[in-house]
């Protein structure tokens, strides 16, 4: 059971130590049990910060928690015939804290301070191989993992640094990884793609392959009655491979407690959705399974989508189907420049208009839990985070040759 | 068919440019589906078309196996003769290149077991050139398998037309003391490992064996019985490896000209490490060679 949190009761001062703050970040709080306490009737547009911004005034207060209401087109509901019906679907309004709002952000920071190094590291022939990174997507990351709760399982391809962090693994441990070290999370026998942790199978390369493996893992679960479920993802090009269609249908007929989730960030590779996929409505493919669309850049949508499905899919009712609609900054990998299938007026758009982390800074300062100087100071420790974590990629030793034969079999007893 | 074949230009730009040559039409990008894929251009080769479909890597082919080993391969036979399957399909084998464990795989050799398939495995741009051009005419199922460590590579090819047929290997470099047999980019270790011998005052005949099946047993033989002393390098991991079946060949039918064991060089037993000095000491290398040759025959 997690413990519930120590709230402080009233205004917080922004002058406190904000990046302590910033970087206590408890997940798996569930929106819904959030118990009373003081709160302040803000609404989403507050004159207070407007009148501190005009008025030049320097020293912001914040509140600890915020109601938001969150426009009705973040959601799209598919009803199925499999489970119980979705009803209108998740809610609307919910109640967020400064301290979850600010642990969401710090997160969605240090995973895209970790892509934009990473991506140095790799021009400089550190990093080798493949890399795939998620800068654009860090919303349904962090959206995602802060709805669930400690022993939630969760499996996912090969664009996974940013998960590979939500789930616990160190930014430092992440970039030795892919720099090849000892001292990364595989022990540098797996590099970018194969990266794992507790509850965290992955880091996977085969597309589509993960699937059935997340059925799995859910399947698990359930026999042994943990109450947990697995969050199962793939992409928008992966949602055409056979053996998700069969994981489908085993979730389904057994009642797995599975959550398939399909980032859908538009391309796989260099083929658009709608050049691969004669539905691209991801949230639809299950069929039977019942699926539920999300705007995939609003964090807040993303949780408060994640916590209903995960309490409709623990409740008994089987899996379901979520699409994450977003967007890949980035090439496919660092062999890819991303220019050749897409136009740079639509990539400059969506950095204009949809970047996750400018709206989770646009949400955090309207709703009065965050001020500037905690989202500049977060930042800038995000930076100094993924600095220190190329450094130590630097230092850090090459695996030892008998590594080469290490881990190929075990066995439980010697 | 293949995935990102046309717009994109190929995973390795391998069909850059081959859209605008040949138009949608002929040139299909497709989902990422490869059971469907192998299996549609099965299909549609029944039905009277001669279909080239790729297979990004031969890692992923795993995921069509079935439509290779069970249908290509096995159609004609059990329709007696019915029907035939002119399918090449075109892959990327090898690794190499810190692509980690599931992404560096070499399965040609499990596709050289089967009956009905064939498999080729060049080395060289020429070699690459004259068995495509054999392996479109030819009205069976292959398994074209071209090395992602040799797209780089350029070599001469000539103006006027020319193919090579399968099953005849290339002797790349002419010697009397020792056979090296090898295939793909080993080819070109074996090269390296020559002439480290040669620096030894040995004379090293490397036989590419360019196709895996059929693949030319005469010449190898030939070898063989000149040299009296021969080893077999490939990338693949050495347990299963088609490095087996030729040695096995070898001592069967020429044991009595054979100064010492047939050496084998091959991939150790390991999944392919991410981390680069783990992943090199795991692919066959030149100093491998020579002292495998120094452990058979002292030399």
């Amino acid at each position: 059971k997690t413990p519930r949190p120590h709230y402080q009761e009233g205004r917080q001062d922004a002058t406190e130590t904000s990046s302590a703050r910033a970087t206590s970040f408890v997940p798996g709080i569930p929106l819904y049990r959030l118990h009373s306490f003081p709160l302040l009737p803000l609404h989403l547009k507050t004159l207070s910060n407007s009148a501190v911004a005009t008025s030049g005034f320097r020293r912001q207060s914040t509140v600890t928690s915020a109601r938001f209401t969150l426009n009705s087109d973040v959601y799209k509901l598919h009803e199925g015939t499999t489970g119980a019906s979705l009803g209108s679907g998740p809610p609307l309004e919910g109640e967020i804290t400064r301290e979850e709002m600010t642990g969401m952000y710090s997160l969605m920071a240090a995973i895209r301070e970790l892509e934009t190094k990473a991506g140095d590291l790799y021009l400089e022939k550190i990093i080798r191989g493949f890399l795939h990174r998620c800068n654009g997507q860090e919303a349904s990351i962090v959206g995602l993992e802060s709805a669930l709760t400690p022993g939630d399982e969760l499996i996912t391809a090969y664009r996974c640094h940013g998960y590979t962090h939500t789930r616990g693994v160190s930014v430092k441990e992440i970039m030795a990884e892919l720099a090849g070290k000892a001292t990364g999370c595989s022990k540098g026998k797996g590099g970018s793609m194969h990266l794992y942790g507790p509850h965290y199978y992955g880091g996977n390369g085969i597309v589509g392959a993960q699937v059935p493996l997340g059925a799995g893992i859910a399947f698990t679960n359930k026999y042994n009655e943990t109450g947990k479920i697995c969050v199962t993802l793939y992409g928008d090009g992966a949602a055409n491979q056979g053996q998700v269609f069969e994981a489908y249908n085993m979730a389904a007929l057994w009642k797995l407690p599975c959550l398939f989730v399909c980032e859908n960030n538009l391309y796989g590779m260099g083929t658009s959705s709608t050049r691969s996929s004669a539905c691209p409505e991801y949230y639809t493919r299950g069929h039977y399974i019942p699926g539920i669309w999300v705007d995939g850049q609003n964090v807040l949508a993303v949780r408060t989508a994640t916590q209903w499905c995960a309490d409709y899919i623990r409740a008994g009712n089987g899996p379901l189907v979520m699409e994450q609609f977003t967007y890949r900054y980035y090439g496919h990998s660092m062999s890819d420049p991303g220019k050749s299938y897409r136009s740079a007026t639509e990539v400059k758009g969506v950095r204009e208009t949809r970047d996750p982390l400018k709206k989770c800074e646009e949400l955090a300062l309207e709703l009065n839990l965050m001020t500037s100087d905690e989202i500049k100071a977060i930042k800038k420790d995000a930076a100094k985070t993924a600095e220190e974590a190329v450094e130590f990629a630097h230092s850090s030793p090459h695996p030892p040759p008998a590594d080469l034969y290490a881990h190929i079999w075990w066995s439980r007893t010697k | 068919m293949g995935e990102d074949i046309g717009a994109y230009g190929g995973a390795y730009a391998v069909t850059r440019g081959f859209l605008d040559e040949f138009g949608p039409e002929r040139i299909m990008d497709t989902p990422i589906s490869e059971s469907v894929i192998v299996g549609a251009g099965v299909g549609s080769a029944l039905a009277g078309l001669r279909p080239i479909v790729e297979l990004m890597t031969i890692n992923f082919s795993l995921v069509a196996i079935d439509q290779i080993v069970n249908h290509a391969a096995k159609l004609r036979y059990m329709s007696d003769g019915q029907f035939s399957v002119p399918l090449v399909i075109r892959t990327v084998t090898g690794g190499g290149g810190q692509l980690a464990a599931t992404h560096s795989q070499s399965f040609e050799n499990w596709y050289a077991s089967v009956p009905g398939l064939k498999v080729a495995v060049p080395a060289t741009p020429y070699d690459a050139l004259g068995l495509f051009r054999a392996a479109m005419k030819d009205d069976n199922p292959i398994l074209f398998a071209e090395h992602s460590l040799l797209y780089g590579m350029r070599g001469e090819v000539p103006d006027e037309w020319y193919e090579i047929p399968f099953g005849q290997a290339d002797i790349k470099r002419k010697g009397n003391d020792v056979t090296i047999v090898a295939y793909s980019r080993m080819t070109h270790v074996a090269l390296q490992a020559a002439a480290m011998l040669e620096e030894k005052g040995r004379q090293a005949e490397v036989i590419d064996l360019r196709t895996l099946r059929p693949w030319d047993k005469e010449t190898v033989l030939e070898s063989v019985r000149k040299t009296n002393r021969v080893v077999v390098v490939e990338e693949t991991w050495k347990t299963g490896g088609f490095s087996g079946e030729i040695a096995s060949t070898i001592q069967e039918e020429a044991f009595d000209d054979l100064d010492g064991p047939v050496a084998r060089v091959g991939g150790l037993d390991v999944p392919a490490p991410y981390n680069g000095t783990l992943e090199a000491a795991a692919i066959p290398n030149s100093e491998r060679i020579i002292k495998a040759l120094s452990d058979n025959y002292g030399i």
